[in-house]
């Protein structure tokens, strides 16, 4: 078999792209991107239809769009650009030739066909069950077929990807240990298999009961394995993002970790811990013992949550570390007022951190008590911090590299700079929005995936929420069109510079430099290595520490006023 | 060298620490402990610990269980749709049908008593949302959930389906009412 071995080095970043694995980053990105306009569309329309005043679409048509919305942007414009990203921490961080470039083709052609024959299915009308698609909810046969389809194509990227670092590992394109960033996507990777595999155990025997090969499926045992599956698959996000953060920070600034120990340490935390975790998605379900449950959502869970939050220190820790050693070494936050804030790439990253430790990391570990949940399980409240983790965290985090890896890989200026200036800031903003009045609702008590809390049609069976919790779902609407504007601005810009971006010439170095050299360690240890010391971020570090401890316990508090319950 | 190339020492393993860092973790280890404790503290001194008291049943011998329970202790009947309003002994059982789209019965309980609740699905799954009060619990077909509920207010509440179970969720909403 020939093997494509040519390759380019990058006259912008240094970086070494094998055409192999450039042609199948640039696929996967931009199938994510094209999944990210559509399912974001639908997000607008669930939005506008639960704002009660508004109540665009019937609810039929809402309840598809729904089940559209959450496949779309969950699973489908996640995992390709998470491909990429695979693909990218292994070939171009390494410097090495992508194995079996033909295999992954297959898994890409694979995911194409499973998230567009999904699409097509569930918006003929009869495959209305949701992402989670609970038993004995029924779906269309083709609805978990096509989910397997894609699923078998996931698997295979991330094989590519491990077969990549075997070959780098052969061919010695590296020296020493694999970098940090690798080193987090090989997490991802391995989380990836874990959650295919129990994916593949749920959703084939549905298979098969759907089409009546199998009698009955246990409800109960439904739900633990599809939640092994979908909750980690949100520890692949994270293991990815958090990836991403790394990578920026070390472009942008030339940022090594504080520490490669405790960084790396805290990546494995979340191989080992996240299986048991995913059981705080079934603390109100029957079958399960307390003993159970809070084993399994107490110490179990929380390295895992310890693992993000040592991220969340040496993250923004590294930066300072690398602005300090540059010279912006001043007070406690001058490192910080000198960052690029006018580079999408930076605003968009920061945003990202800061909206996954506050918003999304804080509210997890809440509902994710065993009795807490009572309050909200099933609530708006759980898509209100699903909001801020995966798409203010990860989805922004994604965006913000896109923005520097699109023109690398396309070697084209990227368009509309005034507009990509603006664009994390105004998605971020939806976002928050989206994810606050979200949660606002939800501890009103308003129902997640739900058409109509006015409860008309009910022939005069209804429930009077309080006015806030229709101001919450209004503000919401217009939270959400903020949101999407930024979404779609995004998606114009991603397109509109491949299509449209000043083509640069083979040689020819952006206008601006896209990859700042490493801080050297000289640099690092002038003034007695004073650098390492961090104060900003260690303030930065306990707001959020106190803001996490006084909403813990407030919610304790929320939960002592309501019914006994035994 | 950044986090994209190889850590330029090579036994990186066996550098300290910095003392940031170990500030830090110790503060989130601590804090885990801390988080870990509530839990189990709350079953000792909180009251509200959902109960995991389950059992295997069929639609068909629920549906059974609660006809005898309605039968027994039905006072009248109430609301758009007739439905038995049903007012067991102040301690004793209460049996709670879900099915598309209602709750049946309507129970009466009377504030500061605790009630056994049986709780089950007909068909498919759907979430027992009590509201005002926000009590949210997964119902599901083929198992009997059982706990413990004591009314802290009187009034008239809902009972809210808050997990999708067809085109006719928004529909599925039951009535709960607590005397004095
Ligand atoms: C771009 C703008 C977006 C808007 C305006 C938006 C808005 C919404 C709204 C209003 C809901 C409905 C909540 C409910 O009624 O239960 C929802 C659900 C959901 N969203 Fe988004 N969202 C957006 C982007 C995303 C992204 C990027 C992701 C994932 C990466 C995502 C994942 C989900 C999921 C998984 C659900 C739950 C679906 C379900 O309940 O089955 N959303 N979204
Ligand atoms: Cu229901
Ligand atoms: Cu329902």
């Amino acid at each position: 078999m020939m093997v494509n071995n040519s390759f380019r080095t990058c006259p912008d970043t240094g970086l070494k792209f094998f055409s192999s694995a450039e042609n199948l980053i640039k696929a996967n990105a931009v199938a994510g991107v094209v999944f990210l306009l559509i399912g974001g569309m639908f997000g607008l329309l669930v939005g506008l239809t639960r704002w009660q005043a508004v109540h665009l679409l019937g609810a039929e048509d809402f309840y598809m769009v729904l089940t559209a919305h959450g496949l779309n942007v969950l699973i489908f414009w996640m995992i390709f650009f998470e491909i990429a990203i695979l693909y990218f921490c292994s070939s171009v961080l390494l410097g090495c030739r992508l194995a079996t470039p033909r295999w992954a083709w297959v898994g890409f052609g694979l995911m194409v066909i499973g998230a567009v024959m999904n699409n097509v299915i569930v918006l003929q009308g009869n495959s209305s069950v949701m992402m989670t698609s609970y038993v004995p909810l029924e779906a269309h046969p083709l609805f978990y077929l096509s989910l397997i389809l894609f699923a078998v194509g996931a698997l295979i990227g991330s094989f590519v990807f491990f077969g990549t670092l075997v070959v780098a590992k052969a061919e010695k394109t590296y020296e020493g240990s694999v970098p940090l960033v690798t080193f987090g996507a090989i997490t991802a990777a391995i989380i990836a298999v874990f959650t295919i595999v129990s994916g593949a155990i749920v959703l084939i025997p549905t298979l098969l009961w759907s089409v009546g090969l199998v009698g009955e499926i246990d409800v109960l045992a439904y739900r633990m394995i599809w939640w092994a599956f979908g909750h980690s698959s949100q520890q692949i996000n994270v293991a990815a993002h958090v990836s991403v953060w790394y990578a920026i920070i070390a472009i942008l600034f030339g940022a090594k970790p504080l520490s490669e120990k405790v960084s790396r340490t805290a990546f494995l935390m979340y191989i080992l811990f996240l299986q048991l975790a995913s059981v705080h998605h079934l603390l109100v379900d029957p079958g399960l013992s307390s003993n159970f449950k809070m084993f399994n959502t107490s110490y179990a869970m929380y390295l895992a949550v310890m693992a993000s939050m040592v991220h969340g220190l040496t993250v923004p820790g590294s930066m300072e570390a690398a602005q300090r050693a540059r010279g912006h070494n001043a007070g406690l936050f001058t490192w910080l007022r000198k960052a690029p804030w006018g580079n999408p790439a930076f605003s968009g990253m920061f945003i990202s951190l800061v909206g996954f430790g506050f918003l999304g990391g804080i509210t997890g570990v809440v509902m994710g008590a065993e009795q807490i949940n009572i309050l909200i399980h099933n609530t708006l409240y759980v898509p209100g911090h699903f909001h801020a983790t995966v798409v203010l965290g990860s989805t922004l985090a994604f965006m913000a590299l896109a923005y520097w890896l699109v023109p690398v890989l396309f070697r084209r200026e990227l368009i509309w700079k005034g507009l990509a200036k603006w664009q994390p800031y105004v998605f971020g903003l939806g976002m928050t929005g989206v994810s606050l009045f979200l949660m606002g609702a939800g501890t009103l008590g308003v129902p997640r995936r739900h058409w109509d809390i006015g409860f008309a049609g009910t022939g005069g069976i209804t429930h009077e929420f309080p006015a806030a919790a229709y101001t919450m779902l209004a503000l919401n609407g217009m939270s959400v069109i903020l949101a999407v504007a930024g979404g779609a601005a995004f998606c114009l810009i991603m397109v509109g510079t491949i299509l449209f971006g000043k083509k640069l010439g083979n040689d020819e170095p952006m206008a601006e430099p896209c990859i700042v050299a490493p801080v050297t360690d000289e640099e690092y240890a002038a003034n007695g290595g004073s650098a390492f010391a961090i104060p900003g971020t260690i303030v930065l570090a306990l707001v959020f520490f106190v803001s996490f401890a006084l909403y813990y316990f407030i919610n304790w508090k929320y939960l002592a006023e309501t019914w006994g319950i035994g | 060298m950044s986090s994209l190339s190889p850590p330029a020492k090579k036994i990186w393993w066996n550098e300290p620490i910095h003392k940031s860092e170990l500030l830090w973790i110790s503060l989130v280890f601590v804090w885990g402990m801390v988080m870990t404790f509530m839990m189990p503290y709350w079953h000792v001194v909180g009251k509200q610990n959902l109960g995991t008291e389950t059992y295997k049943t069929t639609p068909k011998a629920f549906q059974a269980t609660t006809q005898e329970f309605v039968d027994k202790y039905t006072v009248r009947t109430e609301g758009p749709r007739n439905y038995p309003v049903v007012a067991p002994p102040a301690g004793g059982d209460v049996y709670l049908i879900a099915r598309l789209w209602e709750w049946w019965p309507i129970v009466e309980l009377k504030k500061g008593e605790t009630y056994r609740f049986h709780l089950s699905s007909l068909d498919w799954q759907h979430g027992f949302s009590l509201q005002p009060a926000n009590i949210n619990i997964q119902v599901v077909p083929n198992y009997e959930h059982v706990f413990t509920l004591t009314p802290n207010a009187s009034g008239e509440y809902s009972i809210i389906c808050n997990e999708y179970c067809g085109i006719g969720h928004h529909l599925m909403i039951g009535k709960l009412l607590v005397v004095d």
